[in-house]
């Protein structure tokens, strides 16, 4: 049915080389950089506004919310399309999101509340919406310092795998924030709410799919190690 | 959908070819904007230049403040006026669709002469005044804004309430064909017409104002043309803009916010730095063009002319 060409296509991109994907993944480093720099770029044009430091601190929010999702579509579409190099990408999309999460967070620090930490404390107490933010953002360091290779190998991939499943809870509480900043309309907190729902529930659906006696095996698998269970999951396709 | 009032101006009156273009260009910029993952203004905030008509010679004014003003691209592009975008930034782009004359404004309710002025009657009625005023916004960002108007209380004596007038609601166009921001929301938007409202003892304070300029011109549509109230001790929302009604009743008015989400926003809605926002704190506020934040003052810097109204007034309860 498929092209002969764009089914030669597919199967190309579904196997690229090394090489290539460290040329794809050049390139998108390079365009993550673009919220920052359009930033940089507005903020010498004058073009952020009356209230630079909101429109800063909105666009990076945002900006976090975006990486995250990208971070956590990685595996529902790899699993999709097959493309298992696209994990590859995960982690810089991962730090992307806490680059983002970095500015946002300083803003507040610094501007304002200037670097006041009895204020700021006194802020995240009393007020769930800074609360909820804050926990986001907290809960996101452990998994930036725990990003590298090294890292990895020690911790061991299965209990470096169960500590950054905190990345769900990051995306619950940064979409909470979300919800709770805004005034009356709530047409973008809750877009962000459903994909990001939905990139969850994909995964819990998986889960429930996974622990049924027809998928033991790719269980078996899936334990055996990572590469083992996608081969099964190409597999069973 | 289009609830039309008896009297409305026919549609076809309305949608003329310009207004009809803008319309596509605003679905346009919206698709635009929802493929850039929904940034607000993520291309930058254009400024538009407003329409400069300048107002008769005014008068300053001893209730004006000396502090540094805003600037007028300031005040024109950065805006709250909901009928026109939930952002601070579409305002300036969608309120152009506002046709303000003919502009009829209608004093109704306990009253012993009502009428239905035209707001160029309006303007004359009273000499005008340069205001220059702190605007406080309840978002926690202020401004410093050259208002010209005249005292609310000009209007408010010439027709003679009655006894039963014991509050003054004002009422903002409802026509979502000029006021894109009210047309069929799915969810989360206020009810429309904007209504807001004042004891009778605070609409007839000299610092109240019915504001028809600033800066020595006509009001630019973004900022409330051709008609809104100024009330500099309480948050920028109690300000109602584009005025088609202004009522004398007894009973307490339900402001637009107050409907929509009681337990944040009060009907007094005094500046009032000691009585947080249940999401935020009001101790602070940024200074449009300051980069650190400001402390709060209490009614906004206005106590010595405003505090006499609230005496034995629990201002935590009433909020």
């Amino acid at each position: 049915m498929t092209p002969p060409v764009v089914s030669l296509a597919l199967r190309w991109v579904a196997t690229l080389d090394a090489l290539t994907v460290r040329r794809v993944k050049a390139a998108l480093f390079v365009l993550c950089l673009y919220p920052l720099a359009s930033l940089m770029w507005l903020g010498f044009a004058g073009g952020l506004g009356a209230d630079p430091v909101e429109f800063i601190r909105r666009s990076t929010g945002t900006w976090t919310l975006d990486f995250l999702i990208i971070t956590l579509s990685i595996t529902p579409l790899r699993r999709v399309t097959g493309w298992h190099w696209l994990v590859r990408l995960r982690r810089m999309f991962g730090l992307y999101a806490f680059f983002y999460a970095v500015i946002h967070v300083v803003t507040y620090f610094w501007l304002d509340q200037l670097f006041d930490l009895d204020a700021i404390w006194r802020d995240i107490v009393k007020r769930p919406l800074i609360a909820v933010g804050f926990l986001s953002f907290v809960l996101m360091i452990p998994l930036a310092a725990t990003s590298t290779d090294r890292m990895v190998r020690r911790l061991g991939g299965r209990r470096w795998q169960q500590l950054h499943r905190a990345v769900y809870l990051v995306a619950i509480a940064g979409v909470v924030h979300f919800w709770w900043l805004v005034k009356i309309d709530y047409t973008r907190p809750l877009v962000y709410s459903a994909i990001i729902g939905a990139l969850l529930l994909a995964r819990v659906v998986r889960r429930a799919g996974a622990s049924g006696p027809a998928n033991a095996a790719s269980q078996q698998a899936a334990r055996a190690g990572r590469g083992g269970a996608d081969r099964e999951r190409g597999l069973a396709r | 959908m289009l609830i039309k009032k008896p009297g409305d101006i026919k549609s076809f009156e309305i949608t003329d070819r310009e207004l009809y273009l803008n319309r596509r260009q605003f679905i346009q910029r919206v698709a635009g904007a929802a493929l850039a993952a929904g940034m607000p203004g993520w291309n930058g905030v254009r400024a538009a230049a407003p329409e400069k008509i300048r107002l008769p010679e005014t008068r300053k004014s001893a209730y004006s403040t000396g502090e540094p003003l805003n600037s007028l691209k300031d005040i024109t592009t950065y805006n709250n006026f909901y009928e026109f975008g939930t952002d601070k930034y579409s305002p300036a782009r969608l309120a152009k669709s506002l046709r303000t004359r003919p502009w009829m404004v209608k004093v109704s309710g306990e009253v012993k002469r009502p009428k239905t002025f035209d707001v160029d009657e309006l303007i004359k009625l009273a000499p005008l005044e340069e205001r220059i005023y702190r605007l406080r916004c309840v978002e926690a960002w202020s401004m410093v804004v050259p208002w010209v108007g005249y005292p609310i209380a000009e209007l408010i004596k010439r027709v003679e309430p009655t006894g039963n007038a014991k509050y003054v609601e004002f009422t903002t166009l409802h026509d979502p064909e000029q006021m894109p921001g009210q047309r069929a929301a799915l969810f989360g938007s206020l009810d429309w017409p904007y209504v807001e409202g004042l004891r009778m003892d605070e609409a007839m304070h000299p610092l109240a104002i019915l504001g028809f300029g600033l800066y020595g011109e006509v009001l630019p549509n973004q900022n409330g043309a051709p008609v809104r109230i100024v009330v500099p001790w309480k948050y920028g929302f109690k300000s109602a803009k584009s005025i088609v009604s202004i009522r004398f009743v007894e009973k307490q008015p339900v402001n637009s916010w107050q409907k929509a989400a009681a337990h944040e926003y009060g009907f007094y809605s005094n500046v009032n730095p000691s009585v947080d926002h249940p999401r935020w704190s009001q101790a602070t506020e940024r200074r449009i063009g300051e980069f650190f934040k400001r402390k709060t003052l209490m009614f906004n810097g206005y106590t010595e002319q405003v505090a006499r109204l609230y005496t034995g007034v629990d201002l935590r309860k009433y909020y």
